[in-house]
């Protein structure tokens, strides 16, 4: 039994398309072109409507049955879709998120929580279609399937002078595995029932094998079921959707020629039978039937004299209309599913879903391949020879590339975790009473999954945060001379090996002294500290700290900005704060991009190896300074340094022309002084133990092709050490001015 | 829960209860198809019965006709009275059936299920 293993698509597939419901549902507003997202919205309803009837779900159905009603109504263009619609329907899809995730637990009945708190959704949705149509009884839930037939009406989409008088023919045989894949066909007919109503099935046993060979799990038997309905093709066709690709189905719709009929008679095993079963569905009546079968022979003779393939479909379709046996309707709806299942078939062609451990799985036998090869490479270049040599560095580039590739594999764009963001916007700014507006750029900034995952939160307390504390109220945005809307904006884009990410909002900025007051109350600082204006806004992310005068249910609380903070050190990352009085506020988070391999420049101090991330090493340059001092001229500009030899307590003497690498991270710029440069090394990053956990300036460790160990050093970190050590002595420009006099 | 044999001279009866579904065709495949002589298959018991049930029913009418045997089945219950409505097979089986097959509507079959639990 599979059962497990399509429910999971089907939840997975609900997760996308409610996703895609919600995007469409919050720009709808503001679209040039409403309709198109109405009708994506709908479509989501629809399929997701479609699915759950096929799982039985029908506490799933009842729900968004009504809620497609009302959308459909909106597509008709007889509801606008305003302000308290959208709301609405936002939260029937926050519902219908929740009955999902149940189903995803496990809990395939209707949760007595959760319907009590559909019910007035439910309501609220058919004060919407009450002025057309009395509220569908069926919607109120979980009746048996065959009394959810009455809701026809609402489908009555394509005008059709001939409703009722005719009945669309299927003659569905569906895969063996239907069964076993938990697809009853009784919950298909069931959903039929909902789509319109089934005048007649008749089951057809004769592919039934000998006792011996029967598979009690597989499915034998076909079924010809004469339906009568106003959907349109395509919607009856969809609901087969799921089983569409191993089992036969046609769908003959009302006023089908008589070749048609001929071509179904033919298609089958059953000939002989499935004329009786036509005439005994009252498709067909028994005259046409002998007509039918009569044209054939002749029809057959004809078809071998023409030769297949001789017109293009269009044409056919054309053709068809012409004669009157197809209805225009009917044509547009099957070269719309054909262009449909066309587009939907190149989308699967372009991506595939991969289970993320596998991609894990991946990149660690990537490191592995980079490690050992590092380790080949070595013994290549000892052996001396040429050939060697020449092999090992081409499949080191090979390696590089497998790698590039491997980790572009987990890369994903920002846009889907930023759009997230509409709906917290959207939905915030009205519990505050404020009108705010989301900008949002760089969705196309990829960055790894693993941190993407991670900072998902963070940036929601920061955005949060940011409406909150930062956009004023209309009235004293009105005072300042602002627009009534606020905008706040997300950025994302590359910088150097890192990914920054920037929350900026247009609100009434910092207050520094404010700051400082509450660290001093705190006893966070001491009073009478000159800080400089990052120092000061780097308070507010410290543990405890907020200056929010009331406490809102949004934030206030001191609770968060320190865990921001803290999430964003766990990934390597930094956090800045700038702010303009009254104008604006920006938060910056750097991200390295990747945590698994990365580009890197080794460097010797004594016998110890260390690895620096490349992407943060702006230049080497040789190294001149005077004993006792912590910085150098670089090119006329001030360049404070650090001693690794210092920092690590490496034992024995300077070298003679000992080097340094100049690293850049942001706009802060350091070097590291080191004994020599190895050179560049793939470094795949190992975590160091957690009893290492608080070594400042050590990032994590990695193997080098020797088998020894080199640690990977923390960039920003060292940065950081290198300005705050000069910092203590006089000010950097004083001692150059000093020096250059001397 | 159990599908009983419950010989009788010659007669095999058997009561089928509970669920007659995909969940438990593979156990009740070979109980239904492995008979001989005269069979009646008892239902009055079966709580539910899917697509996988009916078909094996059929698998047992149809072997049954094969070998010149017959083959009853007795005591719908409601569950087997839809089903069989729906897929329209009571003329399959040609056994009488408390109520005639439903011709349309979803009001007659409704009494007719009634009528099935009288």
């Amino acid at each position: 039994m599979e059962l497990d293993a399509s429910l999971a698509i089907f939840v997975t597939e609900c997760r996308d398309l409610l996703a895609d419901m919600e995007s469409a549902l919050l720009s709808v507003e503001q679209s040039d072109a409403p309709d198109e997202l109405v009708n994506a919205i709908f479509r989501a309803a629809h399929t997701i409507k479609g699915s759950s009837g096929l799982f039985g779900l029908d506490h799933v159905v009842a729900f968004t049955h009504v809620v497609e009603s009302v959308l459909d109504r909106v597509r008709c263009g007889e509801l606008p879709i305003a302000d308290g619609l959208v709301v609405l329907l936002l939260s029937c899809r926050d519902h219908l998120e929740a009955l999902i995730d149940k189903v995803a637990g496990g809990r395939v009945e209707p949760d007595p929580a959760l319907s009590t708190e559909g019910e007035p959704l439910l309501v609220a949705l058919r004060a919407y279609l009450a002025p057309a149509q009395p509220a569908a009884s069926s919607a109120t839930g979980v009746q048996p399937l065959p009394a959810t037939a009455p809701d026809a009406g609402t489908f009555e989409r394509i005008p059709d002078d001939a409703v009722g008088s005719d009945h669309w023919h299927l003659s569905l045989r569906f895969s063996p595995d239907v069964l076993r894949n938990g697809m009853d066909p009784l919950s298909f007919f069931g959903f039929m029932d909902t789509l319109g109503h089934i005048v007649h099935i008749a089951t057809l046993a004769d592919a039934l094998p000998d006792a011996q060979s029967m598979d009690p799990e597989t499915c034998y038997l076909g079924f010809e079921v004469s339906y009568r309905s106003d959907a349109s093709k395509d919607d009856i066709e969809s609901i087969f959707e799921f089983v569409r690709d191993d089992s036969q189905i046609t769908i003959l719709p009302p006023h089908s020629r008589i070749d048609e009929y001929i071509r179904l008679i033919e298609q089958q095993a059953e000939p002989a039978r499935l004329g009786e079963m036509l005439v005994r569905c009252g498709t067909l009546t028994q005259r046409e039937l002998d007509r039918a079968l009569a044209t054939q022979e002749a029809q057959a003779v004809h078809g071998a004299q023409v030769g297949p393939g001789a017109e293009t479909t269009a044409a056919i379709g054309t053709i068809l209309v012409e004669q009157g046996s197809v209805t225009p309707q009917v044509v547009d709806a099957a070269l719309q599913r054909q262009k449909q299942t066309r587009d939907a078939a190149a989308h699967e062609n372009r991506s595939i879903r991969v289970d993320a451990d596998k991609l894990d799985q991946l990149i660690n036998l990537v490191g592995e391949l980079i490690i050992a090869g590092a380790s080949v490479n070595l013994i290549a270049h000892r052996t001396r020879i040429t050939e060697l040599q020449e092999s090992t560095s081409k499949l080191s580039t090979l390696v590089e590339e497998v790698r590039d590739s491997a980790l572009q594999l987990r890369m994903v764009k920002i846009g889907a975790t930023f759009s997230r963001f509409q709906r917290v916007v959207h939905d915030v700014s009205r519990d505050l009473g404020k009108d705010i507006g989301l900008v949002i750029d760089g969705e196309d900034t990829e960055l790894d999954k693993t941190v993407i995952e991670k900072i998902s939160d963070p940036l929601m307390h920061l955005v949060r945060n940011a409406m909150d504390h930062g956009i004023e109220s209309a009235e004293l945005r009105a005072d300042r001379g602002k627009p009534a809307q606020g905008t706040l904006r997300l950025n994302a884009f590359h910088d150097s090996g890192s990914i920054v990410i920037t929350v900026e909002d247009d609100g009434g900025g910092l207050d520094r002294e404010r700051i400082l007051a509450k660290a001093v109350e705190r006893g966070l600082v001491e009073s009478g500290h000159a800080l400089s204006d990052a120092e000061v806004y780097a308070l507010i992310f410290e543990p405890g700290f907020s200056t929010a005068e009331k406490v809102t249910n949004l934030s206030g609380r001191g609770v968060g900005l320190d865990v921001v903070k803290r999430n964003i050190t766990e990934l390597r990352g930094t956090v800045e704060l700038s702010s303009v009085a009254g104008q604006s506020t920006t938060v910056t988070v750097r991200l390295p991009l990747t945590l698994a391999i990365i580009d890197g420049f080794l460097v010797g101090v004594g016998k110890s190896v260390f690895a620096l991330p490349l992407d943060m090493i702006e230049e080497c340059v040789a190294f001149s300074s005077e004993r006792g001092h912590n910085y150098t001229n670089l090119r006329g500009q001030v360049l404070p340094f650090i001693r690794l030899r210092e920092l690590f307590r490496v034992r024995g003497q300077p070298t003679r022309g000992e080097n340094i690498v100049v690293l850049k991270h942001g706009e802060q710029r350091a070097g590291v002084v080191v004994d020599t440069l190895l050179g560049e090394f793939q470094t795949v990053i190992k975590p160091l133990g957690p009893m290492f956990g608080h070594v400042r300036c050590v990032s994590g460790s990695t193997i080098l092709g020797s088998g020894e160990v080199a640690l990977i050093l923390d960039a920003p970190a060292l940065i950081q050490r290198g300005i705050q050590g000069n910092r203590n002595g006089p000010s950097s420009e004083q001692r150059l001015l000093e020096e250059h006099v001397a | 829960m159990g599908a009983k044999k419950k010989p009788k001279t010659d007669l095999t009866v058997l009561r089928i209860e509970g669920e007659m579904t995909i969940f438990r065709a593979a156990e009740l495949g070979p109980v239904l198809l492995d008979t001989s002589g005269p069979v009646e298959i008892d239902l009055s018991a079966v709580s539910d019965i899917d697509t996988a049930g009916l078909q094996l029913l059929m698998m047992a009418k149809k072997t049954a006709l094969a070998q010149d045997r017959s083959l009853h089945l007795v005591g719908h219950s409601p569950a087997v009275t839809d089903l069989f409505e729906r897929f329209n097979v009571t003329a399959y089986f040609g056994d009488p059936l408390v109520i005639a097959p439903r011709a349309d509507g979803p009001s007659k079959r409704r009494s007719a299920a009634a009528n099935a639990e009288h």
